[in-house]
């Protein structure tokens, strides 16, 4: 039942919504929350308490304490009471055996149970050790808030965006509004940012207005994530204004947690914004000056208030009692009153978190009885009642005496008893008593629990509030999703410009860094190896970086970056390349092709391309030489044609001369292949002769089609990789680590130590110095097994080195590797053992290509 | 850190945008010894206060260059391109 038409009501009469609770399908209007729906529907009970199952109901209507929270189309602790009521809702209740008002678990509020005492968790649930998977169990059942859809999906986006403001003003009552006017006054870029929908409409000239949004917190450089639903807004700020607010504070009194019981604000908007009865009957107690103003509001909704309460007088007893969890009477000093809505004004406390968040310092006021902001950083400021302004001194007990639970902390469902426990166990300390009892760890985090929590303290210490001091707040200040806190941010998935001719083919992708690659095509890798050995295979390698390297010092830049030595090289030849690090490390590798005196075409690893830019144009930051450095990466597509009958397929594709003479094994050239230009690099990347192109990317699925119709067959990334291992290939990062340099990764014969200086140089004449410890090589195993990588090696039953890479090579008929040996061991031919599912495998060393060691094929 | 730091080219963008490279450190100029290869390789003085860093607008324009930044505070005093060859 409504009330007639409020003046500022929010609901839109004429606009009926339907929605389900549970199996009941239940109306409410546009503009209505999904709280105030169900309210209107008769609905008081709207969740059970975390520990004792006690039922609960509307007590704030704010989104601040956890009494409201419910599943809302999949999505667990939604506030229900500021969750904006949509069409076709489906809303659940939550920790919950049962039915709301039925609650089973309930049983835990009236017999006590395990739950009862605070510290229960540190205490009972130790002994006997065996029953804690069972205690587990039954604990994660009844305790906890909530329950993620484990098949909930990716059903819902979430993105970060980041923004920035001249003025950011958080918090969007007078004072807030006002500061953004006068803000917006000198120039633009003033945002407002408020929780509440009613300001979503709000028109404020020069300010823009975010709303429904919250402000999570305050970081170091005026950095403030604003949850918007389902975009996180990063808001840089030059000046931030805090117009919080004050959050209305409850008493503490036996039975302030039964359904009926009510802060002034809950009454007041559901009166006001959903034109709703609050009660039939009401008391109103307020420790504050507020108690005449409540008792009109709610009279002017036709509700009746028998008794108000004004508690400065100093009432001393005071408790209330229900039937099924809702409130029928209260007791004030021995005085009995009937009624099914009990007000409570407990004064307000500033809502200070944000500010404290920025590094201001929060002190107690000892005129006001409340914590207020001081000493704020620079750039932060302000304004309204956050900062004590406005607030009226409230005059209550800490705790009113009077039989049955009485809660401090609703959230954690924590008593006046068990905090007296804990301080009579020693807690002494608010923070250490804190994670004692975990008052204040809940999901209103300590808005409404303390400033309680501290008066009780300081009443039960004998002591003052300024002495207690407050816990730390911490963001975020009000609950996030976490799926918010994940929403993309810069992690792109890269495919290549041939990802669906790979998925039409029906290739098994994987991840490679950021790239998604074809592992094979078909079931058995061995057939994309065999069909390379014998006859035309083609990969996908665009995802190889590619970088641009021009200018007059090109060459010198080369020179200083790499151990090799690139000057002499001949315009249209290439040579491999490795890059290390100053400390002698294996950075990464590829080859690089010199395509004119003051240009070179380096290509890296698939996942090198970013690093390697970087490192590039860092050195040459330091070192300055006249040459840049050009990502083309994501321009150009790659293809590997590799087999005996790559140069005949290529050639019918080309009018360009491919004959062996004149395109030479490690030649680079400039050729047209089906009408598209391309760099061709003759390059033995698998072993077999072979011809790497590359190509703008927009030609790659056309160029791709052309040889596939020509007879190639693609071959995936664990066909390369056997193909690779065959010839003895090192990967860097696999079979090398931050241990390995060039001397002990079987490559001595690269660094060129008479050059002036290269990048890692140093670290080289060290290391030839020394004997290496261990030495990569390659080993054929003596079984027909192939170890895990990173299997250990074992020389004479004891524990010698690992294996990095091993497959089984249908061209070698063995399984070959690459794996860490002691430098003693190592030798040709040497024997050793490998461990292999809990038994050991013996093994021999094999130095060089495990096929066609000459090279033969490849030069061809 | 959540910062703003100033790249020369493209004025002050939240720090997210940049990628730290370390404090500032000499290279020895020819055949160090292992000690002093060591010392610049791995060894940093990890100040409490001022000290000169590489930062790359990597998110940005991509330029490289050295800021001085208070570890303490994360105030940046000073961004500067760097002068190549010192
Ligand atoms: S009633 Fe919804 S948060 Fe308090
Ligand atoms: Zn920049």
């Amino acid at each position: 039942m409504r009330l007639p038409a409020q003046p500022g009501e929010l609901i839109d009469r004429a606009e009926p919504l339907g929605f389900r609770l549970g199996e009941y399908r239940l109306e409410g209007f546009r503009g209505d929350t999904i709280g105030s729906a169900l309210f209107a529907n008769g609905r008081r009970v709207f969740s059970r308490s975390f520990k004792y199952h006690r039922p609960r109901g509307l007590l704030c209507c704010s989104g601040h304490c956890p009494n409201c929270m419910m599943t809302v189309d999949g999505v667990p602790n939604v506030r229900v009471c500021v969750e904006p009521l949509r069409e076709g809702a489906v809303v659940t209740p939550q920790n919950v055996l049962g039915r709301l008002d039925m609650d089973f678990l309930s049983v835990v509020d009236k017999f006590g149970g395990p739950f009862t005492p605070v510290g229960f968790y540190y205490r009972t649930m130790i002994r006997p050790r065996f029953m804690w998977p069972v205690y587990e169990k039954f604990l994660r059942g009844v305790a906890g808030l909530g329950r993620l859809d484990e098949h909930a999906g990716h059903s819902r986006r979430y993105d970060v965006e980041h923004r920035r403001a001249r003025v950011l003003v958080i918090g969007g009552g007078q004072a807030g509004r006002a500061a953004a006017l006068a803000a917006a006054t000198a120039g633009p870029g003033v945002v407002l940012v408020d929780e509440s929908v009613r300001l979503a409409d709000v028109e404020l000239p020069g300010v823009e207005v975010l709303a429904p949004a919250r402000a999570l917190g305050i970081w170091e450089g005026k950095l403030v994530p604003v949850d918007s639903g389902t975009v996180l807004y990063r808001y840089r700020a030059e000046r931030i204004i805090v117009a919080t607010g004050t959050v209305e504070q409850p008493l503490v009194f036996p039975g302030n947690d039964l359904a009926g019981v009510m802060l002034p604000e809950a009454a007041r908007r559901l009166i006001r914004d959903f034109s709703l009865r609050p009660g039939q009957r009401a008391i109103v107690l307020a420790a504050d000056e507020r108690a005449p103003e409540i008792a009109e509001t709610l009279r002017e909704a036709g509700v009746a208030v028998p008794r108000v309460v004004d508690l400065r007088e100093g009432a001393r007893q005071l408790e209330a009692h229900g039937r099924r969890g809702h409130v029928r009477r209260v007791v004030v000093d021995g005085e009995e009153t009937k009624c099914d809505l009990v007000v409570v004004s407990g004064g307000r406390q500033p809502a200070y978190s944000l500010l404290s968040q920025a590094g201001g310092r929060v002190e107690y006021d000892e005129s006001l009885k409340v914590f207020v902001p001081r000493d704020l950083p620079a750039g932060i400021e302000a304004v309204g009642s956050v900062t004590g302004e406005g607030i009226v001194r409230a005059e209550g007990a800490a705790a009113y005496e009077g039989s049955g639970k009485c809660f401090v902390c609703i959230c954690e469902d924590v008593t006046t008893k068990d905090v007296k426990r804990s301080i009579e166990e020693g807690f002494d300390s608010i923070e250490l008593s804190k994670r004692y009892t975990t008052v204040t760890m809940g999901p209103c985090q300590g808005k409404l629990c303390q400033l309680p929590s501290i008066h009780l303290y300081a009443h039960e210490l004998h002591t003052y509030e300024a002495t207690i001091g407050t816990t730390t707040a911490r963001p975020p200040w009000a609950p996030v999703e976490l799926g918010l806190l994940a929403g993309r941010h810069l992690e792109p998935t890269r495919r290549t410009s041939l990802h669906f001719r790979h998925e039409e083919l029906g290739a098994r992708m994987m991840w490679a860094g950021p790239w998604k690659r074809p592992y094979a095509y078909g079931e058995h890798p061995e057939d994309e190896v065999r069909t390379v050995h014998e006859s035309l295979g083609v990969i996908d390698v665009s995802t190889l970086g590619k970088l641009l390297v021009e200018g007059p010092e090109a060459a010198q830049l080369l020179e200083r970056l790499y151990p090799n030595r690139f000057a002499d090289l001949k315009a249209g030849r290439i040579r491999y390349g490795v890059l290390t690090s100053d400390g002698g490390r294996i950075m990464d590798d590829g080859t690089v092709a010199r395509l004119a005196d003051d240009l070179y075409y380096v290509t890296t690893t698939s996942t090198g391309a970013d690093a390697v830019t970087a490192w590039f144009e860092w050195w040459n930051a330091v070192w300055g030489y006249d040459a840049e450095i050009v990502n083309v990466t994501g321009a150009l597509a790659a293809l590997n044609l590799a087999g005996p009958r790559s140069r005949d397929a290529l050639q019918r594709l080309t009018e360009d001369e491919l004959s062996a003479d004149e395109f030479r094994y490690l030649d680079a050239k400039h050729i047209e292949v089906a009408g598209v230009p391309c760099l061709a690099l003759r390059i033995g990347f698998v072993g077999e002769l072979g011809y790497e192109l590359h190509f703008p990317s927009s030609a790659a699925e056309y160029l791709w089609d052309r040889l596939l119709a020509d007879g190639a067959r693609p071959f995936g990334l664990e066909p390369q990789r056997i193909l690779r291992l065959e010839k003895g290939h090192v990967i860097v990062g696999q079979d090398t680590d931050s241990e390995s340099n060039l001397l002990s990764a079987g490559m001595p014969w690269l660094p060129k130590m008479d050059k002036d200086d290269f990048v890692g140089k140093f670290a080289l004449e060290h290391f030839a110095e020394r004997d290496e410890r261990e030495l990569l090589v390659g080993f054929t195993m003596e079984d027909d097994v192939v170890p895990a990588e990173g299997a250990q090696i074992v020389v004479e039953g004891q524990p010698a080195g690992r294996v990095t890479s091993a497959r089984r090579s249908e061209q070698v008929g063995a399984v070959i590797g690459l794996g860490w040996l002691p430098r003693d061991r190592a030798d040709a031919g040497t024997r050793f053992e490998v461990r292999v599912d809990r038994r050991l495998v013996g093994a021999r060393v094999h130095h060089g290509a495990f096929f066609d060691s000459a090279g033969e094929r490849m030069r061809s | 850190m959540s910062f703003v730091l100033a790249c020369p080219h493209c004025g002050p963008r939240p720090v997210d945008e940049f990628a730290y490279s370390g404090e500032v450190t000499r290279r020895p100029q020819s055949s160090p010894t292992l000690r002093e290869l060591t010392d610049y390789v791995y060894f940093r003085d990890n100040v409490a206060g001022r000290q000169r860093e590489w930062w790359q607008h990597r998110q940005g324009c991509g330029e490289w260059f050295l800021a001085e930044r208070d570890t303490r505070t994360n105030e940046i005093i000073s961004v500067s391109l760097p002068k190549p060859g010192t």
